[in-house]
């Protein structure tokens, strides 16, 4: 009979191990299902986890991490944030999306004068669009008491069709030959988030990533408000008996993860995106959530899993371009990660015991 | 624009078409979150069920069938949520998302060879009473799922109402220390209550490939499986209102869908946006009172001894 007993404290070994008992398990199974899919499962998973890092052609691919990471570690830290208070910003993906309109739109607006003003002022409208979208969430929460989760999600679909009216009327290139999308922002060298050191992949969005991770550790680790967070999550009542404010915490929770979800999605739009499109937004707002468990929403945590994460994105482009693995398998993939973070999770706060039954 | 080529009985009929995915997804999560669970996976055993659904009445060329592989294929998703909350005793609304995220990936996963494929045609139930004028279209003229699922409320209703079975389940949610003190399994109890979930919204989902749109593409439930679970609120638990709130959703979804057709002067993305702007002003408005909520929807439970 197997008996779960709750741990007096949290096991500091297994919330460092259980993800990476939880990344094994995922390649087991991921291996699992690669060899359902009729392929070489040793070979899917050494191009997911390996090429991207060690083949010949990983000077490619390297740079290709800080790209795909950048917006994950970013939209990631401003989740944790909440998540570690309970409160729950799922529409991360949306807040990217206004981000990404309001910072284009602030560039587009000053074409083409050629100033150093542009960029900086591009930056804040992003942080500004991502920050409005949580903030709708936020207030209604705190006025009305209604669910966040609910709120933030629907407004990624508004926030969709939002991107679909921007690509095809206000922001259209008017030089765009009548096809949707806007002016490249790449082609626009003041309003261009172009890599600070060229072949890098290093952009002002990787710098961000990294002074967001500083700003979360300081904060958790060092702040009045960040200890008000984590009481807040492990311990509710005594929270609210030490009086913490519930409705400054939401509100401080759900804007700093849309703001940084906003830049996300402006630094995207400016950089590797270079426009607004229809299909601009490929998911990040919704993967990030993976990364912020996966980082066991801790700062530095959710630097490496950011960076794992990043290269799951690369190494399955990888194996979809060389073995013709399907995009959707990596999803799958990355699905099962957190499924496995979330169970093997029970051993940090629960001790396993083998006791015989009883009799009675 | 020309309004007068809405036509109010078509519209009453398609509405209620519209709203029976959103329908048996949502009376599915009540009986689950009545049980103390709040499943946040809706959304993906929908899709899950819609792909499940689809490939099985391609395959067979039976939509019955299909719909049964539909509900085992939402149950099954469903079964890693009952294990995660229930066994492993993860976090409800972290599991709810992975289920969602991981449900999604699956049914892209499993559905690429049905892409651009007609699924076979589902008969209407009545035959030749649809043909009335009236309320012909509105009453008969509809396919056996969309009863299905007005049966499954009227069940779901009196299970809850009258049956020791619902007065238990309710027991569970209100309290489950109480539940588990008087000797009811409260594990089993919320295990079978999510498997109803899955198998509804899996019914749902495949209610959207098969009928409603038919055809298959990648995430095409769009967020219905979230207003299923905005419906959930709104109906303050309880099952009656759910089939008003859905017909009223399945309204807000056909009339937009009908102004774009009549060419209204607003842009399509701006009417495509209102069933999700009307369903946060609906969250907004009966947020205030949670009374109704079962007291222990979202709490894991671990009997310690």
């Amino acid at each position: 009979m197997i008996k779960l007993e709750k741990r007096p404290q949290p096991s500091d070994l297994w919330s460092v191990a259980t993800p990476i008992v939880a990344v094994l398990a995922t390649m087991i199974f991921g291996g699992i299902l690669f060899a359902f899919l009729g392929e070489n499962p040793f070979e899917a998973i050494r191009t997911i986890f390996w090429d991207p890092l060690f083949s010949e052609f990983a000077f490619y691919y390297r740079p290709q991490l800080l790209v795909k990471g950048a917006p994950l570690v970013l939209i990631a830290i401003g989740l944790s944030l909440g998540f570690r208070a309970g409160i729950w910003n799922i529409g991360a993906e949306g807040q990217y999306i206004m981000g990404a309109i309001f910072g284009a739109a602030v560039g587009l607006a000053f074409y083409p004068l050629d100033s150093m003003i542009v960029f900086p002022l591009m930056i804040l409208g992003g942080a500004l669009g991502g920050w409005i979208w949580a903030m709708i969430p936020a207030i209604l929460k705190v006025k009305f008491g209604t669910n966040e989760i609910l709120v933030s999600l629907m407004l990624v679909y508004v926030a969709e069709q939002f991107l679909a009216a921007a690509s095809l009327s206000f922001l259209k290139n008017p030089e765009g030959f009548g096809f949707p999308g806007s002016r490249n922002l790449q082609q626009y060298p003041a309003a261009h988030n172009a890599e600070i050191f060229a072949g890098s992949g290093m952009h002002w969005g990787v710098a961000f990533a990294f002074i967001a991770v500083i700003f979360a550790y300081v904060l958790l680790n060092r702040h009045m408000l960040g200890f008000q967070i984590r009481l807040t999550g492990e311990a509710p009542r005594a929270a609210r008996f030490s009086g913490v404010k519930p409705a400054r915490l939401i509100l401080f929770c759900l804007g700093t993860s849309g703001a940084l979800a906003g830049l996300a999605g402006l630094f995207e739009v400016a950089g590797p995106a270079g426009q607004i499109t229809i299909d601009f937004n490929v998911g990040y707002g919704f993967t990030a959530i993976i990364v912020a468990f996966l980082g066991r929403l801790h700062p530095v945590g959710i630097l490496l899993a950011g960076g794992l994460m990043a290269l799951t994105y690369i190494g399955g482009e990888i194996a979809q371009s060389n073995l013709g693995l399907p995009a959707a398998a990596i999803q799958v993939f990355q699905g099962m990660l957190l499924f496995f973070l979330l169970a093997f999770d029970l051993l940090t706060n629960y001790r396993i015991r083998f006791a015989k039954r009883e009799v009675a | 624009m020309d309004l007068s080529a809405i036509n109010p009985v078509l519209l009453i009929a398609s509405l209620m078409v519209a709203a029976t995915p959103l329908l048996l997804a949502a009376i599915g999560e009540l009986v689950v979150e009545r049980a103390g669970v709040l499943n946040l996976g809706v959304e993906g055993m929908m899709i899950t069920g819609a792909i499940c659904g689809f490939a099985i009445a391609v395959e067979t060329g039976s939509p019955v069938l299909g719909f049964i592989a539909a509900a085992l294929g939402g149950a099954l998703l469903s079964v890693l949520f009952a294990i995660l909350t229930q066994f492993a005793l993860a976090n409800q609304v972290a599991s709810g998302l992975a289920l969602t995220l991981f449900g999604l990936g699956l049914s892209s996963l499993l559905g690429q060879r049905y892409v651009g494929i007609k699924p076979p045609e589902t008969g209407d139930a009545f035959g030749a009473l649809g043909d009335i004028p009236v309320i012909g279209p509105i009453l008969f003229g509809h396919d056996l799922m969309l009863y299905v699922g007005i049966l499954i409320v009227a069940g779901v209703w009196a299970l809850l109402k009258f049956t020791r079975a619902g007065l238990i389940l309710r027991a569970v949610g209100e309290n489950h220390d109480a539940a588990h003190a008087l000797g009811y399994k409260v594990k089993r109890i919320r295990v079978m209550a999510i498997l109803f979930g899955g198998a509804c919204a899996g019914l749902g989902g495949a209610y959207i490939s098969l009928i409603r749109v038919p055809q298959w593409t990648e995430g095409m439930t769009a967020g219905i499986g979230w207003i299923a679970l905005a419906l959930v609120v709104f109906a303050s638990w309880k099952p009656w209102r759910v089939l008003i709130g859905a017909y009223l959703f399945g309204g807000v979804t056909v009339l937009q869908l009908n102004l774009q057709a009549a060419g209204v002067a607003i842009p399509v993305e701006y009417l495509a946006m209102s069933p999700y702007l009307i369903t946060i002003l609906v969250l907004v408005i009966l947020s205030a009172d949670k009374s109704n909520a079962p007291a222990s929807l979202g709490r894991t439970f671990h009997a310690s001894s």
